[in-house]
Formats: structure tokens, sequence, C-alpha cells
């Protein structure tokens, strides 16, 4: 039987196809004493198809907590019993928080609200904080704003949203488990909008959430017939209150064995350290995921929990010797 | 100085347990509660710091 690395250096680096279904199945279910091969893989493979630069974002919450939606990972759920309490944030709070983002040497400034969709009031708070930014910050915009119709992704395309989030959150088969007040199909229709209007399609995921590696792997391929400009990638930080408050924190490993199988399954996109990283990998791990495929960070503060400093990150990229992507304006 | 009555992660009185659970996750999250009379407070986390506000005992911010 053919070695998963041989197949993958001569498919994904030589050629830049990604892994199917069954042979991420493969890598994820590697031995541990393979793990060192397969970062180095994963890492050739992201430096040959898209460079040495790693992407720098920020992000913030316009609109915390209140959310109608059972996503069972999310702490911003009205349906649970979170200690997280509904707060909006004014604009000029929002244009401190793009300023500081700004500082760090980021591109991408992302703003997100816990909402199944936004209503009218909602997408004029957006579009007046996007210009309260742009008059006083060079930064790309990305929005997170939950589902969409055709009419408000042509109007946030029209404000300027550079990029656009939305996750898939976990694997088609798995959906059921982690959310039931919509469906995959829902979530799938919004990307498919997003791609096609001209925006950037920003469009992730969790890990670790009681998933099988079948499922982590159905996942990938998911977000990888997409095509996304970026993959933001989440490792479950249980929340207390939440339906996954009781998970285990997954595996080290684990974890890393996800990031190089996601960059095997898509070697040109955008593969961001989203949500858990600190909880997950720690500080060495941090590192070694950045050696083993990931070529974005979310550097400061996630949205209702707290990352490593920014410094923390900066500093490591230096270490590393990747430079930061810098600023280029591309709508 | 003011006494911690309660514990900012998780609401108990401080005296009901160790909390070095809650310790370690305040390093990653901002309190919730207020440590003097336990009410959820209003958090706002942003990029580099944080904010969290009690109607009664006022704001704390991230050091």
């Amino acid at each position: 039987m053919t070695d998963i690395l041989e197949v993958a250096r001569e498919q994904v680096l030589g050629r830049g196809v990604g892994l199917s279904q069954e042979q991420l199945v493969e890598v994820l279910r590697s031995p541990d004493e393979q793990l060192d091969d397969l970062l180095a893989l994963a890492h050739e493979v992201r430096v040959k198809w898209c460079g040495e630069e790693v992407e720098v974002e920020g992000i913030i919450s316009l609109k915390t907590g209140g959310c109608p939606e059972d996503c069972h990972f999310c702490s911003q759920s009205g349906q649970f019993t979170s200690p997280v309490r509904s707060v909006w944030l004014n604009i000029p709070e929002l244009v401190e928080a793009a300023k500081e983002t700004a500082k760090t040497g980021a591109t991408e400034f992302c703003i997100v609200a816990a909402v199944r969709g936004p209503d009218e009031r909602l997408m004029a708070q957006v579009k007046a904080g996007i210009e309260a930014i742009n008059a006083e910050v060079d930064i790309n915009i990305a929005c997170s704003l939950g589902m969409l119709t055709q009419a408000q992704v042509d109007e946030l395309k029209a404000m300027g949203v550079h990029r656009y989030n939305h996750n898939l959150e976990s694997a088609r088969s798995y959906f059921g488990d982690v959310v039931t007040t919509h469906s995959f199909e829902e979530r799938w229709e919004t990307c498919l909008m997003v791609r096609d209007s001209g925006m950037e399609l920003c469009c992730g995921g969790l890990v670790g959430m009681g998933e099988s590696l079948e499922q982590r792997a159905e996942l990938a391929a998911q977000l990888a017939e997409l095509e996304p400009h970026e993959v933001p990638l989440n490792f479950l930080n249980p929340r207390p209150g939440t339906p996954f408050g009781d998970m285990e924190i997954m595996a080290g490993k684990d974890a890393l064995r996800t990031i190089a199988a996601f960059r095997l399954a898509m070697p040109k996109t955008v593969l961001r350290y989203a949500g858990g990283r600190e909880l997950t990998l720690g500080d060495l791990g941090t590192r070694e995921g950045l050696l083993g495929g990931i070529n974005a960070v979310i550097v400061g503060n996630y949205l209702t929990t707290l990352g490593r400093p920014a410094t923390a990150d900066l500093d490591l990229l230096a270490d590393l010797k990747m430079p930061v992507k810098e600023l280029q304006k591309t709508l | 100085m003011t006494t911690v009555l309660y514990c900012g992660h998780c609401g108990r009185e401080t005296g009901d347990g160790a909390h070095e659970a809650c310790r370690r996750a305040l390093t990653l999250e901002p309190p919730r509660y207020c440590d003097q009379c336990r009410r959820r407070m209003i958090v706002q986390v942003h990029p580099m710091g944080w904010t969290a506000r009690c109607s009664t005992h006022g704001e704390l911010f991230s050091s």
C-alpha cells in the first residue's frame, strides 16, 4: 500500500490538487510517529502554493449574545444558561477597535454579530460602522452577520465589505448534532451567494465537538468544494452553560493532524488559526501549527474570550521569519 | 480595599470551594459575574482588552 504522505507529496505539493475525503481520513488516522513528517509536508505545501506571508486579522463583536440560534458550542445563544449578556458596541468603540487592530499590522478587521441574519437595524449599524472606519483607518473590512438574502449580499458588497465569513461549523452528516434551529443547506446557500457576489468567502468550522475522524475529513472536503478564499479553523473551547460545555478539550496532536489535513485538502486557501488554539495547542503547539500548514492568525482577543497577547504572535512570526502580509485593497 | 465575595468566573461564593479552575479560566476570559454582588455583568471584549460593567458596582477594565 502506498503511504498517504507519498501520495500527498505528488498530488498536493506537486500538482496543487487537494486530497479527497477518503485520503483525508487516512491522514487523520496517521500515527503519532508520522506527525512531524506530516506537518513538514503541509508546511511545504503552504509555502509552495500560498507563499511565506502570514495574514493577520482582528475581530470584534458588534452585537454580543441574545442569538436565537442554538449552535451547541456557542455561549452567545439566548437559548442556554450561559453568563454572556446581550450588548451592542457603539461606533466610536468600533472605530477604536479597528485602529488597535491596524496598529498590529493586521490587514483584516472582521465585524461580527450574534444573529440568525441581519435585520435593518443591524445593516444600518454596519453601514455606519464601515463608513466611520474607512474615514479613519486603512484596513480591509470583513463581516460575519449570519445568513443573508441576496439583497443583503448585494448591499454588503456595495458597502465595500471585502470578505464575508459564514462557517459551515461542522460536516453535513454531523450538523444536526450541533445546530437544530437552521440547516446545513441554509448555511451552504449563503456561502454560495457570497462567493458568487465577488466578495471573498471566508468559511471554516470547528473541530473537537464529538465528531468522528471521518466527519472531520468530511468537513474539510465540503469546505474544499466551496473553494473559500479563507478557512478559519476553530478548536472547541467548551463554554459553561452550553450543551458542549462539558466536552473534553481536543488533544494537541489531533489538532495538529487536523491542521495538516485541512492544508492538504485546500493547498491554496488562507488557513487561519481561529478560536480555541490557546487551550488546545498552547504556545508550543501554536508554533508547530504555523510550521504545519497555517498561514493566517487572529491576533488579540476573540468575541467573548481572550487570546494570546498580539505581541506574542507577532514576535513568534518574526522568530519564524514569516513576513506579515501587507495591505492591498482588493475591492 | 474591597473584599471579593463572589467568583468572577462561576459566580459562586469565593469561600465555596477552591476555584482553581476558575482562576485558570480567567486568564483566557473576562469575568462575567460581579465579585461584590454576583450580578451578571455586561462584558465587551475588544481585540486588545475588555470591559465588564455591573449596574451597581461600576466598570472593570483589563489591565
